[in-house]
Order: C-alpha cells, then structure tokens, then sequence
C-alpha cells in the first residue's frame, strides 16, 4: 500500500493528530522552546511576536537549545524586555538600532576562541534596524562570513516610535512620515532596497524570504539555515496591525495574501543563486490585500488611486514572472544573479 | 536589612514577564464549539458521519471504531453504502472546494469490513420485560426492532412476505444491492434476539396485540400498493406494475417480458424496472415520462447509470391508450408552474409491455375501521414522537407522510424506538434542538490540501445490460481511507494544532495528549481573535467580555 498523504491539514497547519511527531511542526510540539514567553506586551495580533517565536523555536529545536541572540533595538525590544521584565527564555542581549550584527559577530568570535562550536549565535531586529540603520554592520558581517544567522521581521515601518517610513516601506502605503496628498499617495514608488536581493548579492551561504503565514515553510528555511555554517540571512515579513491598519485576527491573512498577490516573493538562495520559491496556491489581485489595511485606504477613497492600484498590480505581475511563482518550477527559469540584480530596482517604473 | 549585591547600575532583580497578565487587555475572548456538520444535519437515518470518518482516518483498527460508531444510528452501513442516495454528499461543504467527500462510499467499505471480519453489534441491555409488536420487516421496522432490542425490550417483527427486508429486498434490485450483503446485515439484528415472523402477516391488529400480549406497536407496514391509472386499452400489450414485478424479483421469479418494454413513470422505482428489464431482455426499454429530465424525481445517479445502460427517454409524453402492438402517446408541454398540459399532439410508439411505475400507496386494510388512527392522504398521521392517535400504537417509514426513502425509514426507525422506549418506562421524550449548523464560510479552508474525489469503479456496462451482478463496486482499503480524510471535520475541532501554533501570545494550551480539547489561557490571552480566524474547521468563536 503506497503512502497516504494527510489530506485535512497536514500540510498546512501547525499539525494534526495523526501525523508523527516529527512531521508535525515545531510549532505543534507542547515542549517547544517558547523562546518569547506570553506577557510580551506586544499588541494583540502582533505578526512579530509570532514570527519571532517561529523562528527562534526552530533554531532552539536544530541546535540542542544552544542558541545566543544579539537583538537590535526596535518593537521587538521594547514590547519583551521593559526593564526590569524579560520573556526571552534563550540567553539574550540587548545592542543599539545600528549594531546588533557587530554584536552576533563579536559573540561568534568570542566563541571561536573559546572552542564552543556547540552554540549558535542569532542576529535579529525589525526593518529599521537591518535595512536602514544596521546596514553597515550586517553587510560587514556578510562580507567578513562571520558563522551567524540574522533573522530580520520586517513589518515595512518604524513601529514603536510611531509608524515612520524606513526603506522596507512598501510604495503608496501610508505612515506618519508619508501622508497621502494630492500627487503623492502616499510611500514614493522606485524609493527603497530590496534586502533579501542585497544579501543575495554578497554570495553569502543562504538567503531566504518567509512570511508568518506559512509555518512550515519558515520552520524548514531556519532548520536549512542551521545546517549551514557562515553568514545567513531570513527576512520574515511580520503583519501590523497597528502600523497597517489591518484587523488584528487578520495578521496571519494579510500575511498570506501578502504572498498570494505576488507582493512579497517566498523564496530561497543558496550561494547568490535563488534555489526555490513557493508558489502562489490561490492568485488573487493586490486589490484584495491593499483593501484590507487603513495605510493603503486613500487608494480606494475616492476614483484616484486606480492608477497606483494598477501599478502596484505591475509590481506584483513582475515578481511572478521574475520568480516564477505560478508554476513552482523555479528550477528551468533560472537566471543568473547580476541579470535579476539588473530588474531589482523595486519596481517595475 | 542589606541590599541584595546587583551588577553596576542595576537596581531591580530580573523579572519575568510572566508577571504581566495581559489576559486584560482582552475585549472578546475565544470560545471552542461544537457545531452540526452539514452531513449529519442532512442525514435522514440521524447518523453522526463525522464521527465515524474522525473514527475511520487512523485507519487500521480505526475501522472497526468506525463502525461501532455509525451502528449506534444505523444497523445497516452495507445495504445503506449501497442504496442510499446520499443527502449528506450534496450537503457536504466540500463540495465547495473540489468535490464532496464520498462519504456514502466510505459507509459501504466500513459495512463490507465488519460482514468480511464478522463484526457483531453490540449486546442488549438488561431485559426490560416489555414487548413490543413491529409490524413490517423492511428498513424502518429492522431499524426499530434493533434499537429497541438494545434497549432491552423483547421485539417480534412481522411481515407477509416470505423474507425480510422490506422494500429492500421487494424493491431495490440484485445489482444494486446484492442479497447477501442485506442477509447479513439483517442476520446480525435478528442475533440480538429479535423474534421475526415472515409470511405472516398482520391482518387484524387488535387481535395480534392482544394474543402477543404487546405493550407497544409499531406499525411500518410500507407502501406496497402500486397506484393505478386509467390507461385505456386492449388487451393485447401486456400491462404491468412495477412493484409486482420487482416483488416477483424479490422472490427469485423472472417476470414475463416482451422485447419492446415501455415504462411508465419518473421515479426510482420506474428506473429500478428498466434497468431490471434491460437485463432480463437483453432489449432497450424505453421511459416514458409526462414531465422533463430536471423535474424527474429519480435520483441523478441511477438516471445516469440507466443512460449509461442504453435507456432510452420520452419526456414530455403521457401514455394515452394501450393498443395493438403500441402505446400512444399524448406529447405535453410545461405551463408556468412547471405542470405538464396536454397538446393534442400524439404519436404511436411500438411496444409489447407496458410497466406501470406512477407511484405507491400503503395498503391499510389490516386497521380495519380503527378510528383511533388518524389517516392523511392514505397514510397514517403521526405526532412528534412518532405516535398515532392510538396511545402506544407508534408508526414509521413509508407509511407514514413524508419522503420514501430506505435512509429516511431507518431514520423513522431509529426515533420511533426512543419514543416507544419513552413511553414504555412512562418518560417524556421530545426531539432536542438541532445545534448551529457549520456552514462553508466558517472554515479557512486555506489549511486544507486539494484532494479531488475517488470515483467508484463501475461495473462495465456492456456486462451489465445482460447481469444482476452489482454495478458499482466497493472502495479499496487505502481509497477509503483517503476519502475519510478528505473530511474537513466542519465545526468540530479535530486536533490540527493550528491554534496552538499561531497565538502571538502562547495562551492557547494543550493539556492533554492528541485528540483531547485545548484550553485558552485567560491570564494571558489578548483577544486578538488570529486562533478564530485561523481555525481551519470553524471550532472556534469570539464572544465579548463583560466590560
């Protein structure tokens, strides 16, 4: 009798019932690490919280628990370590918005030369402290190939001071420093930088974009990423809702749709060459996920935002075709680095 | 009193936090539920069919759990994985997503597993001392007398023809269901200690109640009397109805047929006598019909299969006379309500047999002039428990108002059976509220992976022009098994893990081992609703706080 596949939710959801222990994720396990414990005072429906939970438990459960973490300042600071208050249950330090990757590198070395090569060390911070302020310092350990995973949630904003524009901001979207007025709806489009393509570019050993919508597939990026060794990179796209103006029961859609329009590509690169996407399962027009947050109402206020709304359309019509995700079969597209670096100019304008 | 030693510049201890109880930031809260799946609320025999899928997915000894949990309802999984035409299949939310799960089919496989590993039902209860009377041994009256020997009461079913089965064996043909599948079943209910006496049949109900000491009656005597219509004719074409005809079939006869049969009629039963004809000729028969193929009462399946097997169609016709070596016919047209009206058209068409399949009738006369018993439309009226006017007189199945239908009857059955044991320990029963039905828009079927529909195998249909062998064939183990997963449990957690892995604040728990319920942490849980919005079945709701 050949295998039968779980066709409920096997493959989908966190786990089922009748799946093995180790073909369910993570995620499913009672004893997982909970490596960011509940009375976080993150909002309710914080994309970030989970996806940090997602991430780090799955690094705790590859590497035996033995994981170090240097964190950027940034929400996800401010909602889990008030002082005098923790909920990381891993050995945790706290560093400045612009070095949290010199901080990974030092901890790195520090190990090195203590002969620990059973500890993990993990970089993280939000969009502002990786693709704007900690710029320098992650690509100095990019280039340096110091043995760290840095793992960044990127919620396209500066949250906690308040919803600023940073340069993970998505074009035409609204925040406190990008007021939709007549002519300019909102984020500049052709502004910003592309950080998983960036990283891609250092030919490091692993690069990989995930979302928190997609369990198992984040499990499985941070699991490959512990089996390398050298300076890898994930960039997890982190719904919020407050930043957004999304429902908060609806971080894990909005995510998903983020994916589904083509907006947010999933793939993986290994060496500077993309190795894998996850395809779009269910195709649905961006309209259907700019509706569904307050940053991008302005669009739909009145008849003016069409023309943005088709644009934005383009942009998501290129990232399918560029990444091949309708038909899943990256491999025979393929393309060499510096010719998908030649389009990675965010945009299609 | 001395200050505890800190690092430089630290002046508290490190705290947890753990001691932030963020539960009351909460608005709303959520709240797991149990909702009716659109199967089992469809189900005429009043199965849990969810249930008994959840039971079957583990597969292997699952089965057997399976079975034991859909013969707490029905007695009959084989017969009904056969003949039923399956409501809960058109009902299923899945046929939303790709196609219903074939949940007839799986029924079908659990019944032929416990006939092929002898699986016994389960044992009687503590004898009652009452006994009951079930007149008719077909699918209502079997059911009855299998719910109420579980109960404890001693039953004596009785029936004028010379086998039981009802309908199912004097109605339904050998291709459908074959007639050891219905022995076998119907044996496994007499083993209960069911008291059963064919070919007697019940002419004088007084009498019988009082010689048999009865406390109780059920009467599910059917609908045996085929309707007649004045046809006018010779005698030259030979006229026939269908029920006499299957009947004789029933009875291991072979009816005398022409070779150009012509059936009159809509229903199951008129395409239970061609496609019967069709074999027994080796010829074509035609159907002829006063309505169109969209108004037919038939069930889409056996029309489908009965095309498959060369039967021809007239619709829009009504037979007008009988003659010599023809029949003819009045062609109709639909008026605006979708009633057929002559035209005055007609046309001669060649036939030799006619068989009259325009509906049954209960045959009532064993009431004598029971006024007690009230009729309706030629049927007898019932109240909610299943009662007739005649205090501990109960009926059920076709002979009481309402759809005829096998599941229906066993259905019937199965309700008379708690009444009747109601009323014999002097209890009030009354039929529960039915619970908030699961609809297609409470799941996120996003977590569910595509999985199209297994199709039968059927018989080929050259061979079954000429054969009663059995037209669709059974699933195979590993087939069952994918279709019983194929359920998106609607409404009912089924222990996916989904929303203990997606709450940003770790406050769903999972105290017990799979398969037991998850708890929410109310100390913690934000109310943000992603664990709702993510149940993948609908299991979970958000109600507000009180503020």
């Amino acid at each position: 009798m050949s295998e039968v596949r779980y066709y409920q939710t096997g493959t989908f959801a966190s786990g089922n019932r009748l799946l093995a222990d180790e073909a369910a994720s993570a995620q499913a396990d009672p004893g997982r690490a909970n490596a960011i414990t509940k009375g976080h005072r993150a909002c309710q429906g914080c994309g970030e919280a989970l996806g940090a939970r997602y991430a780090l438990d799955a690094a705790l459960a590859a590497a035996g628990g033995r994981v170090i973490a240097a964190n950027a300042t940034g929400c996800l600071e401010v909602f889990s370590t008030p002082f005098p208050e923790s909920s990381w249950r891993l050995p945790w330090i706290h560093s400045l918005f612009a070095n949290a990757p010199a901080v990974a590198t030092g901890i790195a070395a520090a190990l090195r030369a203590q002969g620990r090569t059973d500890i993990r060390v993990v970089g993280q911070g939000g969009d502002g402290g990786t693709v704007d302020i900690g710029l320098a310092c992650l690509s100095g350990m990019f280039e340096r190939g110091d043995d760290v995973l840095y793992l960044c949630y990127d919620n396209e904003a500066y949250m906690n001071t308040g919803v600023q524009r940073s340069a993970a901001t998505p074009p035409a979207a609204r925040t406190a420093t990008t007021e939709p007025l007549p002519g300019h709806p909102g984020n500049a489009f052709g502004q910003g930088k592309n950080l998983p393509l960036i990283a891609m570019a250092h030919e490091i050993p692993y690069v990989a974009t995930a979302t928190v919508a997609e369990l198992r597939d984040l499990e499985r990026k941070v699991e490959r990423a512990m089996e390398l060794h050298g300076p890898r990179y994930i960039h997890v796209l982190v719904p919020c809702p407050l930043g957004w103006g999304s429902e908060p029961r609806e971080t894990i859609e909005v995510a998903r749709l983020a994916k589904e329009t083509g907006l947010f590509p999933v793939f993986e690169a290994e060496g500077g060459e993309v190795t894998g996407v996850s395809p779009i399962r269910r195709l649905r027009p961006v309209e259907d996920y700019l509706r569904r947050q307050r940053r991008y109402a302005h669009l739909f206020a009145d008849g003016t935002g069409a023309e943005t709304i088709a644009r934005l359309q383009r942009t998501a019509d290129r990232n399918i075709e560029r990444f091949g995700l309708l038909d899943g079969e990256h491999g025979s597209q393929r393309r060499p680095l510096l010719e998908v670096l030649a389009e990675a100019d965010r945009g299609p304008q | 009193m001395s200050e505890p030693q800190r690092p430089f510049a630290i002046t508290l201890d490190v705290g947890s936090s753990l001691a932030n109880r963020t539960g009351a930031w909460r608005t709303e809260r959520p709240r797991y539920v149990r909702r009716l799946p659109p199967c089992n609320n469809a189900c005429p025999a009043g199965e849990d069919i969810q249930r008994w899928l959840y039971e079957a997915e583990p597969g292997g000894e699952g089965y057997e759990q399976a079975w034991r949990a859909l013969v707490r309802e029905n007695p009959f999984p084989a017969v009904m994985g056969r003949v039923c035409f399956h409501p809960c299949e058109t009902a299923c939310n899945r046929c939303e997503l790709d196609e219903a799960v074939g949940i007839n089919s799986v029924e079908r496989f659990l019944g032929d597993e416990a006939i092929r590993r002898g699986w016994e039902l389960p044992q009687p209860g503590e004898a009652s001392g009452r006994r009951v009377l079930v007149v008719g041994a077909g699918p209502c009256g079997l059911s009855a007398a299998y719910h109420l020997a579980l109960r404890g009461h001693h039953v004596t079913v009785r029936d004028g023809a010379s086998e039981p089965g009802g309908m199912l064996r004097y109605g339904i043909p050998a291709y459908r269901l074959p007639r050891d599948v219905l022995d076998a079943e119907i044996r496994r209910i007499l083993a209960l200690g069911v008291e059963l006496r064919c070919s007697e049949p019940v002419t004088d109900l007084d009498r019988a109640t009082r010689e048999g000491s009865f406390d109780a009656v059920l009467l599910a005597v059917g609908a045996q009397l085929a309707r007649k219509v004045d046809v006018p004719g010779g005698t030259a074409a030979h006229v026939l109805d269908a029920v006499e005809m299957l009947h004789r079939l029933g009875d291991g006869e072979e009816p005398q047929l022409g070779r150009r049969v012509v059936v009159y009629g809509g229903g199951d039963t008129a395409l239970d006598a061609a496609r019967s004809a069709r074999r027994l000729t080796g010829a074509e028969p035609l159907i002829v019909y006063r309505r169109t193929r969209e108004r037919m009462p038939a069930h889409e399946e056996e029309v489908l299969q009965a095309e498959q097997e060369g039967i021809a169609f007239r619709w829009l016709s009504t037979i007008a006379a009988v003659e010599d070596g023809g029949i003819r016919v009045e062609r109709m047209r639909l008026d605006e309500h979708g009633d057929p009206q002559p035209t005055g058209e007609f046309d001669e068409l060649g036939a030799d047999t006619v068989i009259l399949a325009l509906g049954q009738s209960p045959d009532l006369s064993f009431l004598a002039d029971d006024s007690a018993i009230r009729l309706e439309d030629g049927t007898i009226a019932v109240d909610a428990r299943a009662m007739t006017g005649r205090p501990g007189v109960f009926a059920g199945g076709d002979v009481t108002p309402g759809e005829r239908m096998a599941a229906v009857a066993i259905g019937h059955g199965r309700r008379a059976a708690r009444h009747i044991d109601g009323w014999l320990h002097s209890i009030e029963t009354t039929e529960g509220p039915r619970g908030e039905l699961a609809r297609f828009e409470d799941l996120n079927t996003w977590y569910y992976s595509d999985a199209p529909a297994t199709v039968r195998p059927q018989l080929d249909s050259i061979r079954r022009q000429s054969t009663f062998e059995e037209v669709v064939e059974g699933l195979d183990a590993e087939s069952a098994l994918y279709e019983a997963r194929r359920c998106l449990s609607c409404g009912n957690c089924f222990s996916c893990d989904n929303c203990f892995g997606v709450c940003p604040d770790n406050a769903v728990l999972k105290p017990g081992p799979p398969g037991e319920p998850y708890a929410i942490d109310l100390d913690y849980c934000k109310g943000c609703g992603i664990c709702a919005a993510e149940c993948p079945c609908g299991a979970i709701e958000m109600i507000p706080e009180e503020i």
